[in-house]
């Protein structure tokens, strides 16, 4: 088959549809390797959008290459907890037996090694992705066999089997994960009640959002129900938001690994609530491994009446399909996933109006985090008496954690809201800890006196992520990982997040260089002030959190990088001369120039 | 216009129409709420947050915020120049602006916001990035050193012109950039036409007619005659 066949045949099977633009990319790239300007050329004629949107798309993904990339293309998750487990040293070693550069692809073409923002497996890392696909627990025996494989260009599908395996290390179930639900169950509750009445059931439970905002799910699914659809392509849609990008996050990957149907059967929960006849689960571009296995799960539903027309013998039609991502952390915020649904770069938008009213394709949207879909089903099962027994009087029911870092235990821990810090490190086997990041970069860093906090909406909201860090670490080089991830991440879209996360960067990289002054201190400070207020969404304004808290709770850990007390220059005069020493391979004390300070 | 339609804008009495944003509402009135992406003939954009005002003690950007009966709107205050010099300052650092060799210079909204707003440094290191410039149409030359990511051709281009010669495209500050609408990714290979609104909407000087240089002298320009602040009612940068 021809490129243009093969591309052709990725056209048809998606309508030629430009909304479908992200599903197109990935596919034409999965068989091509990139995408050439003759192929997004290609493509936009095809779906009939002009050829700037479409390079426009293609170019704000990571993980879509508009330049030729390397036939093995090894990404290192970056996260703070694979630096922990030594991916720099690993990286490190890789690029020198391969003879590359970071980030350049070699001469022949064959390899490109760079890092990449955090995979999901922070509970068994350190992990790389290697032409797309998660492989965990890297090690130096597996890197040196890794080498040799890629040099021998064996392919990747044939590298061993054991590589690739991403264990679920469930630690602790409480009523979600612990359920004893068949397929089909909860859906049939529901079914039995009726919309009206199973709205009534989630509200009543009380069931928060559990990507973090702990909107009321209740709430959200009555406006979308109350809203009406417009003009000829009138619909309501549930979205499930997959995109489970916060760095230490990786409970959603167990949930679609392991509870599939549950997943699934919220979704359809949702759907029968809201009106919809149509959901969509967007899944991150990092597990894109879990799509093949997610889709059999789909079709095992359909072949149950669980999906499609007439479920369950009822009037009620509903369908899934699943999106994949391709590398954009901001894609988690709901308004930018339906960008990306739509096939636009994944930029969010001006809100009011919200999805709940006009979200995708214009229409009324629900969209929700995978866990909080889970937990519908024990509502929708057991009623929203029993539901609400769980947990505290405001966050009802159970969370589910990704503990990684510092533990004897990293993995999943379901718990009743309201248990406390210290309970969750006393159970993953956690000593000596000086600090725990909870709900990711974007969420705080509480330190040792605030342990006996506990995780819940009126205390420390969470989307999941619990990284522990023991008395050995440096907090400031945790809040540089995270400041070096919110500038690779922004979008670009607003001024003080685009350039502000850029800055806050450079001043974290200067004061790693020893050339912090008490000046560049307060210069975070007021970065964190503007963009705290002036960002356009949640990512801008949260950017700054992980600097926020570890200047207020580690001070020192800033404080003895700072040489100087006065204004200290970012500019390093005998450092601007080292290319001119590389070029000319020089080295003696007439090719340095001393610092003014120092002289 | 219903009586009770009246906001509170640096204490001045400020009255709307249903539906109009804080912006639209100063603007008409003839108030300057400093901005750049905004533009009185198309939809907000959003982007460039220097109209950021406080409103009831919240922060929000005064061109998407539907203007409300009874609002207090903070506008020119120490705090929110504060803030919008550091986001010009920003605008500064992220670009290329050499003002006293640019044709733009005295025309320009960023230079005559910068002096609106006291701006006396660029204050942060600058990032010098590496921005090509496009020369290949006969009519037009693209300085993108200048962008400052408003929008605004791609808006004109689509909404007015029919085109689509410009999109927003890739991620961040090293990615985020404008994408023409061509293989080769040159102007010249598109159907833009100096004729077009596209041309003639751009607030800074990435979009300039070529063989057209200083046909009005510094010193006798828009922004050199009046400041941007008193030019707020018909002021379309």
């Amino acid at each position: 088959m021809s490129d243009t066949d093969m591309i052709d045949a990725v056209l048809d099977r998606h309508r030629r549809d430009g909304t479908r633009l992200m599903q197109i990319l990935r596919e034409v790239q999965e068989q091509l390797g990139w995408l050439s300007p003759a192929t997004l050329t290609y493509i936009a004629t095809a779906v009939g959008w002009p050829r700037a949107m479409v390079s426009g798309t293609a170019s704000f993904y990571s993980f879509f290459h508009t330049r030729p990339r390397g036939r093995y293309c090894v990404l290192w998750s970056d996260n703070i907890t694979d630096r922990m487990l030594g991916n720099a040293d690993l990286m490190d070693a890789m690029c020198k037996k391969l003879w590359l550069e970071p980030g350049r692809v070699s001469e022949d073409g064959l390899v490109s090694v760079n890092t990449t923002s955090c995979t999901g497996m922070s509970d068994q890392g350190p992990a790389v992705l290697v032409n797309y696909r998660a492989i965990t627990r890297m090690t130096q025996a597996r890197l040196g066999e890794m080498v040799g494989l890629i040099r021998s260009e064996t392919p990747v599908a044939e590298w061993p089997a054991e590589w690739f395996a991403v264990e679920d290390n469930i630690r602790r179930k409480d009523i979600l994960l612990a359920h004893d639900l068949v397929p089909g169950q909860a859906l049939s509750a529901a079914l039995e009640r009726g919309p009206e009445k199973t709205l009534g059931e989630i509200k009543d439970a009380r069931l928060r959002g559990r990507g973090g905002a702990g909107f009321s799910t209740g709430l959200k699914w009555e406006a979308c129900r109350n809203a009406e659809g417009r003009g000829a392509g009138a619909a309501h849609y549930v979205v499930c938001n997959a995109d489970e990008g916060e760095p230490g996050t990786f409970k959603d990957r167990v949930l679609l690994t392991s509870y599939a149907d549950l997943v699934f059967e919220g979704m359809s929960i949702a759907g029968l609530v809201v009106g919809a006849s149509s959901g969509l689960l967007y899944l991150r571009g990092e597990y894109r491994y879990l799509l093949e296995p997610l889709e059999s799960a789909l079709a095992t539903r359909r072949e149950a009446n669980l999906l499609g027309k007439n479920i369950l013998g009822t009037d009620f039609e509903f369908d899934i399909e699943i999106h994949l991502g391709a590398g954009a952390y901001i894609c988690g915020e709901e308004s930018a996933l339906i960008e990306s649904l739509e096939g636009k770069p994944g930029r969010p938008r001006i809100r009011p109006p919200f999805p709940v009213t006009h979200g995708y394709l214009d229409q009324p949207t629900t969209v929700n985090n995978v866990e909080t879909l889970a937990a519908s089903c024990l509502i929708a099962t057991h009623g929203s008496e029993w539901y609400a027994q769980h947990g505290t009087e405001k966050s009802t029911g159970t969370k589910i954690l990704s503990v990684s870092g510092d533990c004897e235990r990293p993995g999943i821990y379901e718990y009743p809201y309201g248990v406390s810090v210290h309970q969750v490190l006393e159970d993953c086997g956690a000593t000596d800890s000086q600090a725990v990041q909870i709900s990711g970069p974007s969420g705080i860093c509480i330190a040792e006196d605030e342990f006996g906090r506990r995780i819940a909406f009126e205390d420390l909201p969470t989307a999941g992520a619990f990284m522990v860090f023991d008395e050995t670490r440096d907090m400031f080089e945790v809040a540089r990982n995270f400041a070096h991830f919110f500038a690779h991440e922004s979008c670009g879209f607003c001024t003080p997040c685009r350039v502000g996360t850029t800055l806050v960067r450079n001043l974290m990289d200067k004061i790693a260089r020893n050339h912090g002054s008490p000046y560049d201190i307060d210069e975070l400070f007021k970065l964190h002030r503007l963009m705290q207020g002036a960002s356009h969404c949640g990512l801008g304004n949260s950017a700054c959190n992980p600097v926020f808290d570890t200047l207020n709770k580690f001070r020192p850990a800033y404080e003895r990088r700072l040489q100087s007390l006065d204004y200290e220059p970012a500019f390093d005069l005998d450092a601007a001369l080292s290319q001119a020493r590389q070029m000319t391979g020089r080295d003696d004390a007439g090719a340095h120039l001393q610092n003014e300070a120092e002289a | 216009m219903n009586a009770n339609n009246i906001f509170q804008l640096d204490g001045e009495d400020i009255p709307f129409r249903s539906g109009q944003t804080i912006m639209q509402a100063a603007t008409h009135h003839g108030a300057y709420i400093p901005h750049l992406c905004w533009h009185p003939d198309f939809a907000a954009h959003g982007s460039c947050k220097l109209c950021t005002v406080k409103v009831n003690g919240r922060f929000g950007s005064s061109c998407t915020m539907e203007a409300q009966p009874g609002m207090n709107v903070e506008n020119r205050t120490a705090e929110l120049d504060d803030k919008r010099r550091t986001l010009l300052q920003m605008f500064f650092v992220e670009g290329n602006h050499f003002c006293p060799s640019c044709e733009k210079s005295g025309n320009c909204a960023l230079q005559a916001t910068a002096y609106e707003l006291k701006m006396m440094s660029p204050h942060f290191d600058m990032f010098y990035p590496d921005r090509p410039v496009d020369a290949s149409h006969p009519d037009i030359l693209l300085d993108f050193n200048r962008c400052i990511m408003c929008s605004l051709c791609v808006t004109a281009s689509r909404e007015v012109d029919g085109k689509n010669v410009f999109a927003m495209g890739g991620r961040g500050i090293l990615g985020r950039r404008i994408h023409i609408n061509s293989e080769s990714g040159l102007l010249a290979d598109t159907d833009f036409a100096v004729t077009d609104r596209a041309a003639s909407i751009c607030p800074v000087g990435v979009i300039l007619p070529k063989r057209k240089g200083f046909a009005v002298p510094i010193g006798e320009r828009k922004y050199d005659l009046a400041p941007i602040s008193e030019q707020a009612k018909e002021t379309t940068p």
